[in-house]
């Protein structure tokens, strides 16, 4: 029939375009790197009463993941650091992960049949598992719990994060100094504490290397969406600004910067191969020796619960590789300040801050509070936009 | 600052540049539905055709326009497969339409198939090495207005234009679109009339899938451009919506389309400029555009005259009469 010569007709040329097409075999080599500095991690309260060994065998260990391991950012990098903290310890850990978890009351499940397969300690890595990991933790006392990103804690329930403020302000630094007219723009996730204080880091540290600069706030109120990221970073290059940082992980604002050559800063992933023309840096997070020495604890039965707050000091949080926009001077500077957050003689929310409408929030030589900063809601002279998003 | 340099323009631009993934996925639900057949796995065929067009983005050796030309069939064929296997569930073996398409999104979808796929052929956070450009169509991308609008597009804007007139011209104009829709009005007059209605639904499944990969192509390919996750973040339901809105026409369901695309970048653009209205109450506008024709299109009477095909979610049981 007429109608089937059709359908085989159609269905051979696209055969064909397949087949033509065909394929090459190159491999892109995998980027990133791990350093191997060990964090010297503070806690108080709690003792060890979870997370012995039980029986023989290797001590068993489970990841909860919000995202998939491959998504190139927040859960790539957890899982690097659980991969990290695998190799180092060897046989006698077993370590597994469950990905793309629900937030909420589903993850309570997937934490439940995790503590059946006789895992004796589980790290949850996202902030909406913590009423789920709560919960799992009073009713099984014998498992020690650590969530990322929280702040509840109980005896077997521990809570650990970084400072990216601090590397923050040093991106800020290379952004503000890449920067011709001073403005600078932002794309940013979900107005909360954690996004507000990384981005008043990023002006502040701006403002040293660009004195007056300003940075234009984008909330595209999701963590990822690439496509509204790539929305945000365009209407902000439209309002004129020359530099762009953002607060979440993917690539989709590092391709607006690509598209208008403009320096870019990222976030949590290194992406200087990638846009070689555009990258500043990234505050990127080094989760893998925290892992490594929060398992051992556990198996030697030392572990402690408590809140976790791993800085530069630590090299929890540190700096991507610089790219070829950031001149010597400003490296040299940002070394120093770098140096600085080390060995505890500089810290930058220190006073005068004062807010935008340009009223003293905190007075000169008076360093915020952990409290403060940790529940910050308000921006810095200079930031533009709302921090009620 | 040129007469291309303000608001107006930009988010027109934009709201094209954006809407772009939506014309496609939803008028290859036009023609999907058209048919008789509800696909909801939109989403899942989207994120098949994102990760198939950027896996061949990586592995596809050739200049630009070639890479993108396979890049773009082979994501329309791998979504295209989605839709053959929603085919056979709902023509062959006539499970409930909403219930395979929902299955269909969530194995396809962003946890699914596609992420596994992804995460096989090591697709993460590579940016695709060759991406659509826009073009300066006869050299007027700087023609006041008309350049930014019509003439400085990536060729994908251009390529969904003509799609939109072809399946126009295809479902109103020819034979094969008047049995096509006459399967989807009535099954049974139209078996009567000796059309093959399986083999049509089957076509026309696929077609729409095909469709639905292009626009899932134009996320890895074009918008972010890497391969992320899930990154269709659930434009593929827009597109559902889209063909309600655009009452089964592939020319409104581009306007639909490119509204939406508008409203989206409208709100972060005035965030850019320091303007403070509710990014969260832009935002919503479409989805109450489209609650709004709902309420229109419910009305069984308007559903008719809208064109909303009549047999819609129903299977073709030949005995039954």
């Amino acid at each position: 029939m007429k109608r089937t010569a059709h359908i085989g007709a159609v269905t051979i040329a696209a055969a064909l375009g397949l087949a033509a097409c065909g394929s090459s075999t190159t491999k892109p080599a995998a980027g990133g790197s791990t350093t191997t500095q060990k964090p010297s991690g503070s806690s108080d309260n709690g003792s060890a009463t979870c997370g012995k060994p039980s029986g023989s065998g290797a001590y068993k260990v489970a990841f909860v993941y919000v995202g998939t391991v491959n998504d190139g950012g927040w859960t790539t990098a957890h899982d690097k650091g659980r991969q990290f903290a695998q190799t180092n310890l060897g046989d006698k850990v077993k370590t597994t992960y469950k990905a793309t978890v629900k937030e909420g009351p589903e993850a309570a499940a997937a934490i439940e049949s995790l503590i059946a397969d006789g895992n004796r300690m589980i790290f949850a890595t996202s902030f909406g598992f913590q009423d789920s990991m709560e919960t799992e933790a009073k009713k099984h006392p014998e498992v020690c719990f650590e969530q990322a990103t929280g702040f509840k804690t109980s005896a077997n329930f521990a809570e650990y994060f970084g400072a990216a403020e601090d590397t923050d302000y040093l991106t800020g630094m290379a952004a503000g100094a890449a920067s011709k007219n001073g403005k600078l723009g932002f794309v940013a996730p979900f107005p909360i504490p954690e996004v507000i204080r990384e981005i008043n880091s990023f002006a502040l540290g701006a403002q040293t290397t660009h004195p007056g600069a300003t940075v234009q706030v984008a909330w595209t109120k999701s963590w990822f969406d690439p496509t509204k990221e790539r929305q945000a970073a365009e209407g902000l290059v439209a309002a004129g600004v020359d530099a762009l940082g953002q607060g979440q992980d993917s690539p989709a604002t590092g391709e607006v910067a690509k598209a208008k050559k403009l320096p870019w800063a990222g976030y949590d992933t290194d992406q200087s191969a990638n846009f070689p023309d555009n990258w500043l840096t990234a505050t990127v997070y080094n989760w893998g020796p925290y892992y490594q020495s929060r398992i051992a604890a556990a198996m030697a039965g030392t572990w402690k619960s408590g809140s976790y707050y791993g800085g530069p000091k630590d090299d929890f949080v540190g700096l991507a590789p610089f790219g070829k926009l950031v001149d010597q001077k400003t490296k040299d500077a940002i070394a120093s300040k770098l140096a600085g957050f080390k060995d505890g003689s500089f810290y930058h929310l220190t006073g005068p801050l004062k807010d935008q409408s340009g009223a003293e929030k905190v007075a000169a030589g008076k360093a915020l509070e952990l409290k403060d900063i940790l529940s910050m809601d308000w921006f810095v002279e200079g930031v533009k936009g709302s921090p009620k998003g | 600052m040129s007469i291309n340099h303000n608001l107006l323009v930009e988010v027109a631009v934009s709201g094209m540049f954006y809407g772009t993934p939506l014309v496609f996925a939803s008028v290859g639900e036009v023609i999907t539905e058209r048919s008789g057949v509800l696909n909801l796995g939109v989403e899942g065929m989207m994120l098949m055709g994102a990760a198939a067009g950027s896996w061949a983005s990586i592995h596809i050796s050739g200049s630009n326009p070639w890479v993108l030309f396979c890049a773009t069939i082979i994501g329309a064929a791998a979504a295209a497969l989605v839709a053959l296997l929603h085919a056979f569930l709902v023509v062959t073996l006539r499970v409930n339409q909403i219930v395979a398409g929902l299955a269909l999104t969530i194995f396809a979808g962003g946890a699914g198939l596609s992420s596994f796929l992804a995460n096989s052929w090591n697709l993460a956070a590579k940016p695709a090495p060759h991406q659509f450009q826009e073009l300066s169509v006869f050299g007027w991308k700087n023609a006041p207005i008309i350049g930014p609008l019509l003439f400085h597009h990536n060729v994908m804007v251009y390529f969904s234009w003509i799609v939109v007139g072809a399946t126009s011209w295809y479902l109103f104009r020819t034979r094969a679109g008047l049995h096509l829709r006459s399967v989807g009005e009535s099954p049974h007059t139209a078996d009567a009339m000796g059309l093959n209605v399986a083999r049509i639904r089957y076509v026309n499944t696929m077609v729409g899938g095909a469709l639905a990969g292009v626009g899932g192509v134009y996320f890895s390919l074009l918008i972010v451009p890497t391969w992320v996750d899930g990154m269709t973040q659930g434009r593929g339901w827009i597109a559902l919506a889209l063909v309600i809105f655009g009452f089964w026409r592939p020319g409104l369901a581009m306007i639909g389309a490119y509204l939406f695309g508008a409203f989206a970048s409208l709100g972060l653009t005035l965030q850019a400029r320091n303007v403070h209205i509710s990014p969260d109450l832009l935002d919503a506008l479409p989805y109450l555009m489209t609650i709004v024709v709902l309420i229109i299109v419910s009305n069984s009477g308007a559903r008719k005259r809208l064109g909303a095909p009549a047999a819609l979610g129903q299977p073709f049981i030949r005995d039954e009469r």
